[in-house]
């Protein structure tokens, strides 16, 4: 049995001009100490669906779900304040922004220890053992120190450690990491990676990994969901994506990636052209098909896309939601180096 | 913070001796003080006279430094209207002028900080409309209009409080309502305001993202932020009514400062005003200083500053 098991998520909110499907209809499911990619542009979904598997959703936000199983138990049955107990015991989060995520008035101390002793896993020494233990771990020198200072006396690579640290307080099943790294300089990121991808294989914990970037994806995730408006257009184990990237969009993600070395210097980066379909009432047909270099290029027939296409299984584990999955691109794609 | 609380005592006192100059040449400014003392039928012997019985033949410099040496020992002089010292009738006053501001503020804080926070916490509901209605009509409002409508129903035709005088609490009660509720409306937007923004911030979804339970999150992680700016609002507001109550001292003829400051300045009594004006200056730079240190407390970002 998966830890997380989602079929059929949705996530509508209402604005103005009517009803933005956010999330349409994803399935997901993450095995112990498994570390899932979610991957998309912005507005893709992947932020909403973080916060719909946390509850923490605005409140004029609609969440449906044919199953929604966390540990073998449904959170849409369960109690807010049931829901309130697994939160940040046994799921935690981490967010993108570094900088604004702590709360500038308390100390590293008081908010580290917060959510250990509001589970009631121990008292204050026990709270503050724990937490100085962590964050030695997560690579803070002179961390007893560290408990009685404030956020705005940290930079945002420390902060981003302190929030990992935080997270895994109540040694929790399941982190949410919502792009844990775009705010952070390039060297910093490789950092916070290596650490969380230590950290995961470490204590066994379940990640999913927010971000869009592919080339992160590479080095950290066993496995890899693709969202684009609002689906999961393609997933695969990691290597098996890279390998075989099936859908066009992925393929179009890939050959964005500018290679080290085998980009020529001076040549064209690659983009994908034209925008994401408004989310905003229903998505008819495939919603990749306006940007989709198959049916630009006539390689398709495109009357059949305009049929919205299923997650389809391809071999094993891959999957994509594209009929002409089986189609090879013409086009070559450029790809990154796997880590080992 | 210890620095931070000396540094702020320098400049305090800076302030002080400035404001000290300033009402000091005020008076100076306003025409010739022997010819105003001596009133429009005096000859000009006696204005020489006066001129010189006054001190005010002297430079100016070495006025102000008498002055100046005269109030650090709250020595004010004689007031030339009242057969008193200033500083008595000072003293006298004070104690009306201090327990109307602070009941005034004390109402006006429990009143604005819990109805901002559940009209933000209840943001476009009835009672954030009700609230919002509350706001307008106290910003609407004159003061002293409020102030006589309280008397008429409350000491007129109900007769549950005294209509004027200055005697024990209860002759208190009614213009701290209508001082308070002067003072309501701005602090209560301000942390209606503060809290919706702080709502929104990231750290508060971090906060629920560990569990914590509501009261925790509202009370805890929201309303400490966003009180800061009324931290500083409450102590400007304090300073007002401690200076600028002379409206409602008169409706409800309470003899406090506003209202010497008021009687002073008609009289041409320069000595008082001289004095109150100082000793209202001091009052808005204690509790400067006073908001300063409470901010800091409360936002640690401050202190490093």
């Amino acid at each position: 049995m998966p830890l997380l098991d989602v079929q059929d998520l949705r996530v509508d909110l209402p604005v103005e001009a009517g009803t933005l499907h956010a999330v349409r209809g994803i399935d997901l499911s993450v095995e112990r100490g498994e570390m899932l990619c979610l991957v998309g542009e912005s507005g893709c979904g992947k932020s909403m669906t973080s916060l719909a598997l946390m509850g923490l959703l605005p409140r004029r936000a609609r969440l449906s779900a044919g199953r929604l199983d966390f540990d073998g138990e449904s959170l849409t049955a369960l109690s807010e304040r049931r829901r309130g107990q697994l939160r940040g015991r046994r799921m935690a989060m981490i967010f993108q922004e570094p900088m604004t995520a702590l709360n500038p008035a308390y100390t590293l101390g008081n908010q580290l220890c917060e959510a250990f002793l509001r589970h009631r896993l121990g008292n204050r020494r026990q709270a503050r053992e724990r937490a100085i233990e962590l964050l030695e771990r997560v690579g803070i020198s002179a961390a007893a120190e560290r408990l009685a200072q404030y956020p705005h006396q940290l930079s945002g690579g420390l902060r981003q450690r302190v929030m990992i640290a935080m997270a895994l307080m109540c040694d929790p099943d399941l982190i949410i990491a919502d792009e844990p790294t775009t705010a952070l300089d390039v060297t910093i990121q490789a950092q916070i990676l290596r650490l969380l991808r230590d950290l995961q294989q470490e204590m066994g914990t379940a990640v999913i990994f927010i971000t869009h970037d592919l080339g992160v994806v590479a080095r950290i995730a066993d496995r890899v969901a693709v969202m684009y408006a609002g689906e999961v257009i393609e997933t695969a184990l990691t290597q098996a994506l890279y390998a075989n990237p099936s859908h066009p969009y992925t393929r179009g993600l890939l050959s964005c990636i500018p290679a080290p070395g085998k980009t020529p210097p001076g040549s064209r980066l690659q983009a994908i052209p034209g925008v994401v379909p408004s989310l905003v009432g229903e998505v008819e047909g495939c919603a990749f098909r306006n940007r989709c270099p198959l049916v630009r290029e006539g390689e398709v027939d495109a009357a059949r896309c305009e049929h919205t296409p299923e997650l389809r299984r391809l071999t094993g584990d891959h999957q994509a939601r594209c009929h002409y999955a089986e189609h090879r691109a013409a086009t070559r794609v450029a790809q990154p180096e796997l880590s080992p | 913070m210890g620095t931070f609380i000396v540094r702020r005592l320098l400049v305090a006192l800076g302030v002080a001796l400035t404001i000290s100059v300033v009402s000091f040449m005020l008076l100076h400014l306003s025409g010739d003080l022997a010819t105003s003392i001596a009133g429009p039928e005096a000859t000009a012997e006696q204005v020489a006279q006066i001129r010189v019985e006054y001190g005010l033949d002297r430079p100016i410099v070495s006025q102000y430094l008498d002055w100046l040496g005269g109030a650090l020992q709250f020595d004010f002089g004689r007031s030339y209207y009242y057969q008193s010292t200033v500083i008595d009738l000072i003293v006298e006053r004070m104690p009306i002028t201090l327990t109307l501001g602070g009941l005034a503020l004390g109402l006006a804080v429990c009143i604005s900080i819990p109805l901002g926070v559940v009209a933000a916490l209840k943001r476009d509901s009835w009672v954030d409309r009700l609230a919002l209605l509350f706001a307008v009509v106290g910003q609407a409002m004159p003061s002293f209009w409020f102030g006589l409508t309280l008397i008429v129903v409350f000491a007129v035709t109900l007769k549950w409080l005294p209509a004027a005088g200055s005697g024990g609490l209860e002759h208190f009660i009614l213009p701290a309502i209508a001082l308070g509720y002067y003072a309501t409306p701005a602090m209560m937007r301000l942390t209606r305001t503060g809290m919706l923004e702080v709502l929104e911030s990231d750290y508060i979804r971090t906060a629920r993202a560990k569990g914590l339970s509501t009261t925790s999150v509202i009370f805890k992680h929201a309303l400490r932020n966003a009180i800061i700016p009324v931290v500083a609002l409450a102590a400007v507001e304090l300073g007002f009514m401690l200076g600028g109550s002379v409206v409602i001292e008169s409706v409800f003829s309470l003899g406090g400062l506003g209202q010497l400051a008021w009687d002073a300045i008609s009289r041409n009594d320069y000595p008082v005003v001289q004095a109150v004006v100082l000793i209202i200056a001091l009052f808005y730079i204690v509790l400067t200083l006073l908001a300063d240190v409470a901010n800091a407390a409360l936002d640690p970002r401050i202190r490093t500053r």
